[in-house]
């Protein structure tokens, strides 16, 4: 150790002799810290250009949540950044924006989702409703023109005849992309042969998005093989925010409760938009019995699934340290190496290896039972069985890992305690409970913790293990006997028709708060010091 | 060894050797397994261990070369293995870069100076490093979705998204560099600075170099994780093209397009060079990987 020091201390003396006479040389010195100081301010004026730049573009778009997150992001940068009194935030900036940009953020944008019916249903702002339901037209019955199309050197010329008048149009050119032309009012029919519906069938696609446009302005559009008709919004905005069906009549009242525009006889109209609801989404979970049987359900199995997943890889992986770290085995390092194969293969590929091995029908496992009992278990529509599969995979993959820590932990123990349980000639059963696992449990406590916090939230395993199969019957969101209360919030979220955004993030923030009281208990027991 | 020893002891060894032996016959047997069933022909072959007769059908797909058969006809690569393999190693290897730059300087500010709420940032930093991405995809799906509005290279379904989303987890990498510089008597960099070296210096020519091999443990965990991240790129990555690995292998086992054999080749072959780094690293992984729990 003092040699090793001193060593250190020589290399270090000469590296500073070094440093300090590049620095002292006084001509280099000022011109390389102008350009510094040049090259500091060039490269934060661009970079503040940047950011600016994306969050006027943000705030212009209405996306007042992530503008404000990406002005609060820059105006830290550049305090920390200019500021010499912030001078050690500089090291620490970045790990940090990662975190708040990429897992703070994220988390509490999830915990406000909670309170909103953002769903597939409910996906746009109020304006954007508002906008996409003005956008839309409908054709009229009463002003309609049959027409015919004629070929010309210069493009397609339209013949409309009306009630009231004839119009035709100047030569289109269809192919070319033109989409829209104006009509003029005359007496007679242009020369040559109209199209035969045939031909027209062939352009019905650059046909229905033309627009012909009268002198008076209005706009028709194709309303049939045979007929043009004027376009007309759909719906026209009050003062008092209402919006009346120009078609039907009937007068739809906005619904800031449930984000739907309303009839009288409260008909909501498609879309609706992202509205505040409280906490309708937590009463849904406690009240609704189609999502709190499934929900309790699961969370049982999850508790379940952690705590038994803790205790299987713990009794196997001490065990199979204590195996390992016993004099008399030979061999030690091929044991070794060969017991923590699972944990070195990627879990992404050992999943599946398992989902394939246990699949009911083609899979070895049941090739073996068969052989060996006679009989093929379905692994994956039996609730009990999927779940005993569940374990004993995660157990496989688990187990490694707890080997590991064990080891490491008994090698701290004095051997000299064995020693004399020995000497009054006490068992490995008496060793292992009255020396081994009292001495151990203190520093593996926050590990097992970990663990647990882990497990209860292995989303992985049951994604490509069994994607939460089979289903709970009777459940409105997708919901199955094999699913952690993660992938059930997954599957409420991004899984088929639901996409109920606000309900998963609820259940999200619950676990937030599981999870949340576990590491706070953890850091508690750990008694880290900082 | 003055141990006192009972008559049994022998028994008891030989016992423990068999039991070990057994255990990790059946703990391998399902690795064996996907190595023969690589050399099987088609997709629901069944047989022994040891395949009667061997076909590298499978092997061909996996490594993106089309196979005839003997009966002639040509079976296409039903998936891009290597592209997906490539995707994850340069994904992995640029988040890997980019965490170990960054978590390094950070630790060095929380292992040597004195800062206002640094107690109370590496706490925090323990607790969220806990929260499942998985909880926030939606928030993150709508975040990248808003940045890739304005820079395209950082969208959804990109890979500059699935890298920048890994720098996320960088707390536990932090800590455990973080304690490594606590370990380092910090007298030589403050002889440094007496001599008149900038803080910059004494951490990037005396620290560091100190470092190395924690820094490379970093590195590794920090490939790792990244090629193993599962929910986050299933969720940001849409294209057949764009998809890592992990996200991609599972597409071989869907009910309806059920490729067995062609998956146990793709899995030896994207499997093995994990599986090889993570033996040869693993006594300095594991003094990493104790601190924090991240896997099992």
């Amino acid at each position: 150790m003092k040699i090793r020091r001193c060593r250190g201390a020589t290399v270090i003396n000469g590296l500073t002799t070094m440093i300090t006479e590049t620095l002292s040389s006084p001509g280099i010195e000022s011109r390389h810290s102008m350009t510094r100081v040049f090259l500091k301010w060039g490269a934060l004026t661009a970079l503040v250009g940047a950011a600016l730049y994306l969050i006027l573009a943000l705030y212009a778009q209405r996306e007042f949540v992530f503008a404000m997150l990406f002005l609060v992001l820059t105006a830290s940068a550049v305090a920390v950044f200019v500021s010499k009194k912030l001078y050690a935030h500089r090291y620490i900036f970045p790990a940090i924006a990662g975190m708040g940009l990429f897992v703070i953020f994220p988390l509490m944008y999830t915990v406000g989702i909670g309170f909103t019916n953002y769903s597939a249903s409910n996906l746009l702002s109020f304006e954007q409703v508002q906008e996409n339901l003005l956008s839309r037209t409908y054709q009229s019955e009463a002003v309609r023109y049959d027409y015919q199309l004629y070929k010309t050197d210069e493009g397609y010329v339209f013949w409309l005849e009306g009630e009231h008048q004839n119009l035709t149009s100047t030569p289109v050119n269809l192919e070319a992309g033109e989409r829209s032309a104006p009509v003029l009012p005359v007496s007679g029919k242009p020369q040559g042969e109209p199209l035969s519906i045939r031909e027209i069938i062939q352009l019905r696609g650059q046909l229905s998005e033309l627009t012909l446009i009268t002198e008076d302005g209005r706009e028709l559009s194709q309303a049939s093989l045979r007929s043009f008709a004027a376009i007309h919004p759909q719906f026209t905005l009050h003062d008092n925010g209402s919006l009346t069906n120009n078609q039907t009549g009937v007068t739809y009242f906005p619904d800031q409760e449930t984000g739907f525009y309303r009839d009288g006889d409260g008909n909501a109209l498609s879309p609706g938009w992202t509205v505040n609801i409280g906490w309708d989404n937590y009463l849904k979970v406690v009240t609704d019995p189609s999502i709190r049987g499934p929900f309790f359900e699961i969370f049982v199995w999850t508790l379940s699934f952690a705590v038994a997943t803790v205790v299987f890889t713990l009794a196997l992986g001490l065990l199979l340290a204590n195996l390992l770290q016993w004099d008399q085995i030979r061999g030690k390092g091929f044991y070794r190496t060969m017991l923590i194969l699972p944990y070195a293969v990627p879990a992404f590929i050992s999943i599946l290896v398992f989902k394939g091995l246990f699949n009911q029908n083609f899979g070895e496992i049941n090739l073996v039972l068969e052989g060996l009992f006679g009989i093929r278990p379905d692994w994956f529509s039996d609730p009990a069985l999927a779940r005993t599969m569940i374990l004993i995979v995660n157990t496989w993959l688990g187990y490694p890992y707890m080997m590991l820590l064990c080891m490491g932990l008994l090698q701290a123990i004095p051997r000299d305690l064995y020693e004399a349980s020995a000497m009054d000639g006490a068992g490995p059963v008496n060793n292992l409970f009255n020396i081994t696992l009292p001495l151990i449990i203190k520093p593996l406590m926050p590990l097992l913790i970990a663990s647990f916090a882990f497990n209860f939230n292995n989303f992985v395993l049951i994604a490509l293990l069994t994607g939460g199969a089979p289903d709970i019957i009777g459940a409105s969101t997708p919901a199955g006997t094999t699913d952690l209360l993660v992938s059930y919030t997954y599957r409420i979220a991004f899984q088929d028709s639901g996409q109920n955004f606000g309900l998963a993030a609820a259940i999200a923030t619950a676990i937030f708060l599981v999870v949340g009281a576990l590491s706070l208990i953890n850091l508690k027991l750990s008694k880290i010091k900082v | 060894m003055a141990m006192v020893e009972p008559r049994s002891t022998k028994y008891r060894v030989l016992a423990s050797h068999l039991g070990m032996l057994a255990f990790i016959a059946i703990i391998l047997f399902p690795l064996l397994m996907v190595i023969s069933i690589s050399f099987r022909s088609g997709n629901f072959a069944s047989g022994s261990l040891l395949p009667e007769n061997p076909s590298l059908e499978h092997w061909y797909l996996a490594l993106g070369i089309p196979y005839t058969g003997e009966d002639g006809v040509t079976t296409q690569p039903p998936f891009p293995v290597l592209l997906w393999l490539w995707n994850s190693i340069k994904i992995a290897v640029v988040s890997a870069v980019l965490i170990l730059a960054l978590s390094t300087t950070s630790a060095y500010a929380f292992a040597r100076m004195r800062f206002a709420g640094k107690g109370f940032v590496l706490k925090s930093m323990l607790i969220f490093q806990m929260f499942p991405p998985v909880l926030s995809l939606v928030a993150l799906y709508a975040l990248f979705d808003q940045i890739g509005n304005h820079v395209s290279w950082l969208g959804l379904n990109t890979h500059g998204a699935v890298i920048v989303a890994s720098l996320g987890g960088m707390a536990l990498h932090i800590w455990t560099i973080k304690g490594y510089f606590d370990s380092i008597d910090r007298s030589l960099e403050e002889a440094a600075i007496v001599d008149g070296a900038t803080t910059w210096q004494a951490f990037r020519y005396i620290l560091l170099p100190l470092s190395v091999p924690i820094l490379v443990v970093v590195f590794i965990l920090a490939f790792i994780m990244t090629i193993m991240e599962y929910p986050m790129a299933s969720v940001l990555l849409v294209d057949t093209d764009k998809l890592t690995l992990a996200v991609g292998a599972q597409q071989y086992l869907y009910e309806q397009n059920y490729l067995w054999g062609d998956f146990a080749a793709a899995a030896v072959l994207s499997g093995l060079p994990i599986t090889v780094i993570f033996l040869y690293c693993q006594k300095w992984i594991v003094g990493g990987l104790t601190a924090g729990g991240v896997k099992g």
